[in-house]
């Protein structure tokens, strides 16, 4: 009994391990080597366009509410101090800082994360990749790269987006809706956002989390049983594993960058 | 779709998505104003700093006049040494010149405040990399308690 579990558990761990290894190599197969901007130019035109531009609608309408919502709960607890006029800050930091990297990744891993991952495994299942390999095409160079390099700069413009977004709607609720004087909206957030400690670093953790998530997405698609149902439990994993990631690099991240 | 207004489409999105940068700069933090390029420094040395950060105001009459670059212990007396960045158009603050931390507000951040002094033919005016003398601590209110209640057991 206790064997078995052992077993199991020794299994898991292997295999776990294996599929770190098996990531690892189709990234470094992806990206190392000379690129050939000529053919992968307009490969990666595409994959911006369904990763980056078709993600831009969920984008802008979440981070308008997120911002909104912000502006009406910080708001309600502000003005209790007296401190309204903090708004501006309050909610630009929290977007810049954490909410805008983290919910565009979010969104990205089950927006245009899933889509990878199914869109892949069905390659798989229906062997075109095999196909590519059989003409000498590498699908690594071929599809994975493109999607991989689409995801990572896609993502920081969305959450840039996302943050100006979110910005504007929190000033939609608390200075036109609730009446919070607009000119210390600014003012206060000017005088409280740095454009390296918050906006670059903001930035620099959407490049992190895009990798995590497009990594992650590529291979449990690239990984996947050739099946109906591989496909289906490779495109749950990519949602449940990218997003549990991302939250804890983000912990990671916030307690380097904003921690010390 | 065509590739032509896809490209349209991506290269939409990117300038939408740098727009957005620009904003999160200029508007959110402000970046234009802190320019590196024409400030210059003074230095400061305090008892006590109290609450002081490394980006705080520099203000003379309420107007920002600069910023805390860095505060560093003196290695000799151990005191804290602030590095203040002042704006290149305000240069001509004599030796006499004071500053302090206050606090804004009962609760808000504390900053330094600037007091010009005055100026005679003896008085030189401060240039780059200079010291203020006349300095005063911040106010730390456990010490003023125990200053009360010490005077009071007098």
């Amino acid at each position: 009994m206790i064997t078995d579990k052992l077993q199991a558990l020794g299994r898991s761990t292997i295999d776990n391990v294996a599929g770190f290894g098996r990531s690892g190599l189709m990234l470094f197969g992806a990206l190392v080597g000379k690129p050939d901007f000529r053919k992968g130019f307009p490969l990666l035109i595409r994959q911006l366009y369904v990763i980056g531009v078709l993600s831009l609608l969920i984008i802008v309408v979440s981070g308008l509410f997120i911002g909104m919502v912000l502006a009406l709960q910080g708001y309600t607890v502000l003005v209790k101090f007296g401190a309204d006029g903090m708004l501006g800050p309050l909610v630009a930091l929290s977007l810049l800082r954490e909410l805008g990297p983290v919910v565009t990744a979010l969104l990205f891993a089950g927006r245009a994360g899933s889509a990878l991952t199914a869109e892949i495994g069905l390659m798989k299942a229906t062997e075109q990749l095999s196909g590519m390999e059989m003409m000498a095409v590498d699908p690594l160079r071929r599809i994975i790269a493109p999607r991989f390099w689409a995801g990572v700069i896609s993502m920081p413009l969305l959450a840039l987006v996302f943050n100006a977004v979110g910005i504007l709607g929190g000033h939609l609720i608390g200075v036109d809706w609730l009446g919070v004087d607009g000119g210390s909206y600014w003012s206060t957030m000017q005088a409280n956002v740095d454009l390296y400690q918050d906006v670059v670093n903001g930035v620099i953790k959407s490049v992190v989390f895009a990798i995590i998530v497009i990594w992650i997405a590529l291979h449990k698609g690239y990984d996947a049983v050739p099946t109906s149902e591989g496909i289906s439990q490779a495109t749950t994993q990519t949602v449940v594993t990218a997003s549990l990631t991302v939250l804890g690099f983000d912990f990671i991240l916030t307690a380097l960058m904003f921690g010390g | 779709m065509t590739t032509r207004k896809i490209e349209i489409l991506v290269g939409a999105f990117i300038v939408v998505a740098v727009a957005a940068f620009l904003m999160l700069a200029l508007k959110v933090a402000n970046a234009g104003v802190s320019g590196s390029g024409e400030s210059y420094v003074l230095y400061a040395k305090f008892e006590n700093i109290g609450g002081l950060k490394v980006r705080s105001p520099i203000k003379v009459g309420g107007v920002v006049v600069g910023r805390v670059a860095s505060i560093e212990l003196d290695t000799v007396y151990y005191t804290p040494v602030v590095k203040m960045e002042i704006n290149e158009q305000y240069s001509n603050f004599p030796e006499t010149s004071s500053v302090a931390i206050l606090t804004s507000g009962l609760l808000g951040e504390q900053y330094l405040g600037l007091q010009p002094g005055f100026i005679d033919e003896t008085v030189q005016i401060l240039a780059d990399g200079d010291s203020i003398q006349d300095t005063r601590s911040a106010i730390v209110l456990e010490e003023l308690i125990g200053q009360f209640l010490f005077n009071r057991g007098n």
